[in-house]
């Protein structure tokens, strides 16, 4: 499943996209992002009958993304997101 | 003299049994209960079909629109006990107040498995406009979703900016659809925003302008399919296309909708707006039936 967590206001798209077929719920994007906007649960919120654990970016900050994400996109020499990098399975990335 | 204001928004609260199940004979009797920011259902379904259900408008206080709805709901059976319920989901925005509820399951994964019901396991992309939030959600033939989207964040382009037009503009809601049709001439250009202030304010300019009451109708219902579809096409569309909510019960946004969807949305004879609380109460009915249920 893509889940997409963020919104899209009148400055434009700002979405994370985590592929819960990808993830398994390793958690080592927790820590890798310093706006600590992950989080792993036990179960899949949008899944329930599927019993494995899952990253997700946790309530109050999808609504926050332009804002927490920043930090991390300077508009020039921009580094690989932390993480994007962190995640071995390759299941997270943003849509700006 | 203060005139006593009419209520334009106020939309009807119904509810209703299904006259050929009887409870009695039910193994298990579970309820979805879907407190959203603007209405709550309760569904209460024996062994996976509909028994009855309760829509209404959702109070100040989560606790108790849910409970009443489901008074609303069992109402409509009669004589059925409380304690009859084997299992109770909530979901929707207030979905951990609900106080009676064994647990809760988000609004996205009940509004697909709901789809999936109500419109039948064809239904690849569902569409659910809701009181304060917009939610664009491609699922499997099982209801399983495979991909979604909610912007909650803004409630541009969702029911409670169409009830605050249609108070604004007199016009009650359940009218609005066909009275945004009933221009003369040319169809006017969506306003320039959805955001509900100043999509209000450009209203109000409009109709200093001299434009008719459905001329600006048109306009803002233009404007909020629009921004529904961005929505919708971040997510991608498939066919075939369900709409859940409240909105689905309005023309004069789902028929603009359509032609940039490019595809015709499903037909039902269920009430839309009890998508969420239905797929609430078949994941009850599923963790039932593996024996997941309510420890006695």
């Amino acid at each position: 499943m893509l889940a997409n967590y963020g919104y899209k206001d009148a400055s434009g798209d700002f979405f994370i996209t985590i592929d819960t077929d990808k993830c398994d719920g390793c958690g080592d994007c927790v820590p890798a992002c310093p706006a600590k906007i992950f989080e792993v649960l036990d179960e899949d919120p949008n899944d329930p009958l599927r019993d494995e654990p899952v990253a997700i970016v946790s309530g109050e900050k999808k609504k926050k993304l332009k804002y927490e994400c920043n930090p991390c996109k300077p508009s020039s020499d921009r580094p690989a997101l932390p993480c994007v990098s962190a995640c071995g399975a390759g299941a997270i990335s943003h849509s700006w | 003299m203060a005139e006593e204001k009419q209520e334009f928004w106020r939309w009807t609260e119904s509810n209703w049994k299904n006259p050929d199940i009887n409870w009695n004979d039910a193994k298990f009797i579970t309820v979805g209960i879907d407190v959203g920011s603007v209405s709550s259902q309760a569904v209460a379904m024996a062994d996976g079909e509909v028994l009855a259900y309760g829509n209404m408008r959702t109070g100040s206080d989560s606790p108790n629109s849910a409970r009443n709805a489901l008074k609303f709901a069992l109402e409509a059976i009669g004589d059925m006990p409380e304690d009859r319920m084997d299992y109770c989901i909530g979901t929707g925005y207030g979905r951990v107040n609900v106080p009676f509820a064994d647990r809760s399951i988000t609004e996205i994964a009940c509004h697909a498995r709901g789809a999936n019901f109500i419109y039948g396991p064809e239904v690849r992309t569902v569409l659910d406009v809701g009181g304060q939030d917009i939610k664009a959600i491609q699922c499997d033939q099982k209801g399983k979703v495979t991909n979604f989207l909610m912007n909650d964040k803004c409630a541009a382009g969702t029911g409670r900016g169409m009830e605050v037009f249609s108070d604004l503009l007199g016009v009650p809601i359940n009218e609005v659809g066909d009275r945004s049709f009933e221009f003369q001439g040319e169809e006017p250009a969506a306003v320039s925003s959805t955001c509900v202030v100043y999509a209000k304010s450009e209203a109000t300019g409009l109709l200093r302008k001299g434009w008719t009451k459905e001329e600006v109708l048109a306009a803002y219902c233009k404007a909020m399919a629009e921004r529904i579809y961005s929505l919708v096409e971040r997510v991608g569309v498939k066919a075939e296309f369900a709409v859940t909510g409240g909105m689905a019960k309005n023309r004069g946004v789902m028929d603009r909708v359509m032609p940039l969807v490019g595809l015709d949305r499903m037909k039902t004879e269920w009430d839309t707006q009890i998508a969420g609380a239905a797929g609430a109460a078949l994941f009850g009915f599923a963790l039932c039936k593996k024996g997941k249920g309510r420890k006695k």
